[in-house]
């Protein structure tokens, strides 16, 4: 150490400010701008984050361009399995990109310095969010422009009602991210599993790729609680039909209401619980 | 009339049947270096974990700073910090990166000269582009502390502030310490298993095991009292149940 270093303390310091509202758009920058970080500083990571969704929708393009030839149903609907592809990429990157942001805390062991810290939970899930959102874009917008080249599919053709598709299963991949979050920081990372599992308990019965008719009558009672039934019922009407139908999409915003809320109190409910048993300083890898 | 920095009242910790923390009370006075110490599984990290609103308490209260923590944790927040070992940085970012996180986390107004001030004082001009998994453990640690001073708090809480430095490294991170707080008027709080670091750094010692409070007292007091000629034989005496009576109990009111 150098002596000026030695006598350095404070510095020329400012007085520090200590705003500490209880909603601080500051703070969650802070959080979006360490995620960030972390993305560009590793471009096999960025790679990643495009490869996945672009290697399903060349499957699925190849799968859809052997079925146009057989199938009366794919052949009135050019587009519907791809639609569906990239359309279950939005929820379930969406999902993923919570849940990995999360685990990243985990990994690094960096929750007791995040939590002793001003930052709010609830400001961490908003931070969580914005980044989900920026990590499901980076995945979808390649593929899509690719499917376009390759297979002369337009997503876009879905035109205005897309927005809603997609805000509408981002948002429900967000409410499955905090519940699988809430539960890996309760339980520890020996339930890491679920950041990329709990996608995968709705994917059969949303309708992605088939209309909810298809499902057992108990199951369809069940398909109509989750806000990606009717975006993936309404993304058919759009395609087979021809004809919007704002219905079904009210009821996957109404369900999101409900989704989100849940998501949000049952991360909640989990941080509250680690911190009665004790598991915020122990986390990590 | 000022209000200890830290005021600890009846409190205790069970998991289960295990008892970590069992019904302590002590305060620590505005502006002192207070040493926490005992052997491992003492209760010394839960009890920082509770003053730091990380981790509830079965039973008791809190009062950091003149606040409630239980109640009104984010008010005492701003102006306090913490280290420790059991808790890292992320390491694929930079230091500078993680320094700029927690700057804007902490709200301060002017982040560059911050920064600058940080790097300077800690000595951190050489690294501060380099990605943390890639530093020594020395230059961790004063990452670490430069992250923990990074808001100039008037309470900080350090784990085992100089674990796995070598010794050169921890006398400056002492002599640091001992200049800030000297600076600022702050008050520190450390758990420590490095009895020299206690008897150079601290004005007040509590000594902990199996989840109680067993002794307290300056430094010299305790040698004293023990009628040793340093800390770690005092420590030794205590963690081996060997305290001497005392009326230690009135330095928590």
């Amino acid at each position: 150490m150098n002596t000026e270093a030695r006598l350095s303390i404070r510095g020329q310091a400012p007085a520090i400010v200590r705003r500490n509202p209880p909603f601080s758009p500051g703070r969650i920058g802070a959080m979006v701008l360490r995620y960030v970080y972390l993305i560009r500083g590793s471009w096999p990571r960025i790679v990643e984050l495009a490869y996945w969704p672009t290697m399903q929708m060349i499957l699925w393009g190849f799968i859809t361009q052997f079925l146009i030839g057989h199938s009366n149903f794919i052949a009135q609907a050019f587009g519907i399995l791809l639609s569906g592809v990239l359309l279950w990429d939005v929820l379930f990157r969406g999902q993923l990109g919570v849940s990995m942001s999360f685990l990243e805390e985990m990994w690094s062991r960096n929750l007791g310095h995040l939590f002793v810290s001003p930052l709010r939970p609830y400001e961490m899930l908003v931070s969580m969010m914005v980044v989900s959102l920026i990590r499901t874009l980076i995945g979808l917008i390649p593929a899509s422009l690719l499917a376009m080249m390759f297979f002369g599919f337009s997503l876009y053709s879905l035109g205005i009602p897309l927005i809603g598709f997609f805000f509408n299963l981002i948002v429900m991949g967000w409410s499955i991210g905090f519940m699988a979050s809430g539960l890996i920081l309760r339980a520890g990372l020996g339930a890491e599993s679920m950041a990329w599992a709990a996608i995968f308990a709705i994917a059969p019965i949303c309708g992605i790729y088939y209309p909810i008719t298809v499902l057992p009558n108990w199951l369809q009672t069940v398909a109509f609680f989750l806000p990606a039934s009717h975006v993936f019922e309404g993304m058919r009407a759009i395609l087979v039909d021809g004809a919007f139908r704002p219905d079904l999409m009210i009821n996957a915003a109404l369900l999101n209401v409900v989704f989100l809320g849940v998501g949000m109190a049952v991360f909640l409910a989990f941080f509250r619980s680690a911190r009665i048993n004790g598991v915020i300083l122990q986390v990590g890898e | 009339m000022l209000h200890p920095a830290i005021e600890v009242t009846d409190l205790a910790k069970h998991f289960g049947s295990i008892i970590a923390v069992d019904d302590v009370s002590f305060s620590v006075s505005a502006g002192s270096t207070t040493a926490l110490l005992g052997g491992n599984g003492a209760g010394k990290t839960t009890t920082i974990s509770m003053i730091l609103g990380l981790l509830l308490p079965t039973n008791g209260t809190v009062s950091v700073l003149g606040e409630d923590v239980l109640r009104h944790r984010y008010r005492v927040l701003p102006r306090m910090n913490f280290s420790s070992p059991y808790v890292d940085l992320p390491r694929r970012l930079t230091a500078a990166q993680n320094l700029k996180i927690y700057a804007r986390l902490y709200g301060l107004p002017n982040i560059r000269q911050r920064l600058r001030e940080v790097a300077a004082a800690f000595d951190l001009g050489d690294f501060m582009d380099r990605q943390v998994a890639s530093l020594s453990a020395g230059q961790k640690s004063r990452v670490a502390l430069a992250k923990a001073l990074i808001n100039t708090p008037d309470l900080l809480l350090l784990d085992e502030p100089t674990a796995s430095l070598d010794p050169d490294t921890a006398d400056w991170v002492r002599g640091y310490l001992k200049n800030y707080q000297t600076a600022t008027g702050a008050t520190i709080l450390l758990a420590s298993h490095n009895m020299g670091e206690v008897e150079r750094m601290c004005d007040d010692v509590i000594m902990m095991r199996a989840g109680r409070i067993v002794d307290r007292g300056s430094p010299p007091e305790l040698i004293d009292r023990y009628g040793r000629t340093n800390m770690e034989e005092v420590f030794l005496d205590i963690a081996r149940g060997r305290e001497q009576d005392g009326d230690w109990s009135s330095a928590t009111q």
